[in-house]
């Protein structure tokens, strides 16, 4: 079956009107996505450490229970990390959601086939490893339901969003790490974000 | 017992989340851990997602530090370049194989090159070499991580743990 969903048209109907929620975006062609639909200082695009985005997810999930968190990113991303689904699964964090935009390639080195273009099934991963709702996405409709579970469902949740393989102009994210997280704990945390005392 | 005495300084110092990948030299502080209702321990697949998940803690403003055995800490080396450009605070307490006192020649390269393989990423390492010189490096290094943004790795010598021998170990 040929993918018949944008990228871009998915992110931007996920993120549309996203008020409190948390966004992590996995390296490369994630990051330009969620950048594309409105760069905000509650997002916090990687420009690195492949394989992580899922557990910077949970990592957030946890320390902010009444928030609810979105992970988006990439099937090569996610496939260099499937250890995080297990290690989720056992956590069970009802605010996390995970989406993978699957194109089935290495959309920044080439386009390469992943292993989701020789039938590996990640929202099948994703439900051995006890995600309840594991979904796998193919139109505008599934799209819609998946909005609506990502901002007011139960988690965790996974989603593998099938999509064309097409290459986008670059809409980058700012470079600097620390300015990212900076501007992320401060939006998120306000003025507490700069409380550095040590604990009592 | 040095677990007990730096599981008071993880309370002390408010950290609330423990990432674990499950060690024989850590058995005792991961209990402790585990037991404590303030904290949450996280079991990991693999060492590298402890980074991942310091790292989303920390951006949600909750304190944790990682522990694990330095075999692993080669599983690190490409995400510590997250913690170094993000300047992300990091506790990471390794307890070491591969020293005097090992029985497996496979641990031996692994441990010969921790500190410096640590050292190499912009991670400060920290030699406890004694059991009563653990809890102040450990606290120590919780104070540079989360006062001032510091990568830190204590490092608890293979002496201090004491296991000679899988038939020790596995009577653990």
């Amino acid at each position: 079956m040929k993918p018949v969903l944008h990228r871009r048209d998915v992110v931007n109907k996920l993120l549309e009107a996203r008020k409190d929620l948390l966004v992590v975006a996995g390296l490369g062609s994630t990051s330009w996505d969620i950048t594309a639909a409105g760069d905000a200082d509650l997002s916090f695009p990687t420009w690195g450490a492949m394989g992580q985005a899922a557990m910077i997810g949970l990592g957030l999930a946890l320390a902010q229970p009444q928030r609810r968190v979105l992970v988006v990113t990439g099937d090569g991303e996610m496939l260099m990390g499937l250890g995080s689904l297990a290690t989720i699964g056992v956590q069970q964090p009802p605010n996390l959601a995970l989406v993978v935009i699957d194109n089935e390639r290495y959309g920044e080195t080439g386009m390469q086939a992943t292993h989701t273009a020789h039938g590996v099934d990640l929202a099948a991963v994703a439900r051995g490893c006890g995600f309840k709702d594991a979904r796998l996405i193919r139109n505008e409709k599934e799209v819609e339901s998946l909005r609506q579970a990502v901002h007011a469902g139960a988690g965790p949740l996974f989603a593998a969003v099938k999509v064309i393989d097409e290459k986008l102009p670059l809409v980058l994210p700012p470079h600097d790490g620390v300015l990212l997280k900076e501007r992320f704990r401060r939006a998120l945390l306000g003025k507490s974000a700069d409380v550095l005392a040590e604990k009592g | 017992m040095w677990p007990d005495e730096v599981h008071r300084e993880l309370v002390a110092a408010g950290v609330r989340l423990v990432g674990y990948v499950p060690d024989a030299g850590h058995k005792r502080l991961i209990e402790l851990c585990q037991a404590d209702r303030s904290m949450r321990a996280v079991p990991l697949t693999t060492e590298e997602e402890g980074i991942g998940l310091a790292a989303g803690a920390w951006l949600g403003g909750m304190r944790s530090v990682l522990l694990m055995q330095s075999s692993g800490v080669g599983n690190l080396v490409n995400v510590l370049g997250m913690v170094k450009v993000c300047r992300l605070p990091l506790v990471v307490i390794v307890t070491m194989r591969g020293e005097p006192g090992e029985f497996n020649p496979w641990q031996v390269p692994m441990g010969e090159a921790t500190a410096r393989v640590l050292e190499t990423m912009g991670v400060a390492v920290r030699q406890a070499g004694e059991a009563q010189t653990v809890a102040a490096h450990v606290r120590a290094a919780l104070r540079i991580a989360f006062q001032a943004q510091g990568a830190e790795a204590v490092l608890i010598a293979q002496k201090v743990i004491g296991i000679k021998s899988f038939q020790e170990q596995a009577n653990q």
